[in-house]
């Protein structure tokens, strides 16, 4: 089943196409990985496909409907580059910022639903962060933080989940950890994700679709086969080896990413 | 005397809760471009005939609309818009204040204990009581917000309507706020009791509790020391905070050396 079509988009900043005739499908329960150098508009595809910014052509279809008149919202996950960056002495815990979605247009006046409680446990327990829901946001570490903010999102039972680089800031360990989480997701709740990464090694074992923004334009990879040292080479424009070793979470033989020297 | 300290009171609920949301936002700056052009509306009230806290209310709700249409204007520099709005302010306050002739202007600037009229308590007490039901009505809303504008849009809040509101609400605490507290001094008080309770709160909603019963007590206590000192109630009530907030620092800082050492 489609769950996201993209097709013909155009976006431009101040003149200069980002972005052009851009297309391309999702399917239910796809793992797809956005890649590509710095600046090459991976995020603007992101927030495209969010409606934070308007296309200048083209169409997005998001579940089967028309993004301009789109308005399943809940369906849709997303963790923004900027919830690493949010400010770490925030006086919250990890309960109120997992709970905030459910109560998100409701005053203080409006009593929380009967099973809020059960829900915000249950998020955080799919994260693995079922013991820390007392605690201030700013006391975890990266890696447990991103954990919360996917488990944020996990609370309105989306069917999309949008990252974009979730693993920027948290170290090795936590980043294969959280690749497992997502693959977990994927596979056990269906959840499809789109992820905009520059680890190329590890998105490419778990995903089962790339997004390619290169210099040679957009261009979509199935990744059925391995794919290769070139494949990649030509997308970055620079000449990238790929290293191969063993995931220590879930086993999944990984690939690691590098600029030859 | 009985008028201020229910004023002081009910000034007291509403500014930490609109402080706590300021000093998260990191748009303190804010409120003090707002009480100058508060100050500006006494100003002008005083000289126009007016009362000056209607015309106080008038002057910072008009500004901050400025603020929030100006910063829509260039979002990446956002606060210049709160500085532009700040000379405003102040260089209306200076010019208007020439030509006021009573001395009731003075009262103002750090706020006075008797100052305060059957009418402009009434004034206070219904403009209050506005401000926390809003205040009340969007706090769920204004938390989302203001821990990540960008995921509370996609959450279905409309982001944009409860900016300009909350920002309404900052302008009228503030002006109300001028009476009792001083408009020098009022943004001050939207910061202090938050620092204090973001010291020792567990939770966001600890926060928000805590700014209120600080902000209360340096208020009354303030407004007592004030009164039998007779020393100005703004500047007392400011000093009473300080006071706390180091005490509060200190405590947590020894505290922090005695669980190292154990």
């Amino acid at each position: 089943m489609r769950i996201l079509e993209v097709e013909n988009l155009s976006f431009a900043y101040q003149g200069n196409y980002i972005l052009k005739n851009v297309n391309f499908t999702v399917d239910k329960g796809d793992f797809v990985g956005i890649i590509g150098p710095n600046g090459s508009g991976k995020s603007t595809l992101v927030k495209l496909m969010l409606k934070i910014l308007i296309p200048e052509k083209g169409q997005i279809k998001i579940i089967g409907k028309d993004i301009k008149k789109f308005d399943g919202w809940t369906k849709i996950g997303y963790v923004s580059q900027k919830a690493g960056e949010f400010n770490g002495d925030f006086p919250a815990t990890v309960n109120e910022i997992v709970g905030a979605s459910l109560l998100a247009n409701t005053g203080i006046f409006r009593k929380k639903p009967a099973d809020y409680d059960q829900r915000v446990y249950s998020a955080l327990k799919k994260v693995g962060m079922q013991d820390y829901g007392n605690k201030l946001i700013g006391r975890l570490s990266g890696g447990q933080q991103q954990r919360v903010f996917i488990a944020r999102v996990l609370i309105t039972e989306p069917e999309i989940m949008f990252l974009d680089e979730p693993t920027v800031g948290i170290d090795a360990k936590s980043e294969e950890a959280l690749y497992c989480l997502l693959a977990r997701l994927n596979e056990e709740l269906g959840i499809t994700i789109i992820m905009v990464t520059h680890d190329i090694g590890a998105i490419t074992v778990h995903a089962n679709k790339l997004i390619c923004l290169g210099e040679a334009g957009v261009t979509v990879h199935d990744i059925n086969e391995p794919v290769t040292d070139e494949f990649f080479s030509e997308v970055y424009g620079y000449r990238v080896q790929i290293h191969s070793h063993q995931c220590q979470n879930c086993g999944h033989m990984r690939q690691v990413g590098c600029e030859e020297c | 005397m009985i008028n201020a300290f229910i004023a002081g009171i009910l000034i007291g609920i509403i500014i930490p809760c609109i402080g706590v949301v300021v000093v998260l936002r990191r748009l303190s700056i804010m409120g003090d471009a707002l009480s100058h052009v508060s100050l500006a509306g006494v100003a002008a009230g005083l000289v126009f005939g007016i009362n000056p806290i209607l015309s106080a209310v008038v002057f910072a709700v008009a500004a901050s609309l400025c603020i929030e249409r100006i910063r829509k204007s260039i979002p990446k520099y956002g606060e210049i818009s709160t500085a532009v709005i700040m000379s405003v302010g102040i260089g209306l306050a200076a010019i208007l204040s020439g030509f006021v002739t009573s001395a009731n202007f003075n009262s103002f600037l750090f706020g006075s204990l008797v100052a305060i009229s059957p009418f402009e308590k009434y004034l206070i007490i219904v403009l209050s009581i506005v401000v926390l039901a809003i205040f009340l009505l969007l706090y769920r809303a204004l938390f989302y917000i203001t821990f990540d504008e960008e995921s509370a849009r996609l959450a279905g809040i409309p982001v944009q309507p409860v900016t300009i509101v909350f920002t309404v609400l900052t302008a009228v605490t503030i002006s109300i706020s001028s009476r009792v507290v001083g408009a020098l001094v009022v943004s001050s008080m939207m910061v202090l009791p938050v620092a204090v309770s973001m010291q020792i709160a567990k939770s966001y909603r600890q926060t928000v509790i805590f700014s209120v019963l600080f902000s209360i007590f340096y208020v009354v206590l303030g407004l007592f020391l004030s009164f039998y000192f007779n020393l100005k109630p703004g500047g007392t009530i400011v000093m009473t905070g300080v006071i706390s907030l180091i005490i509060t620092l200190l405590t947590k800082n020894f505290k922090g050396i005695v669980k190292k050492g154990a």
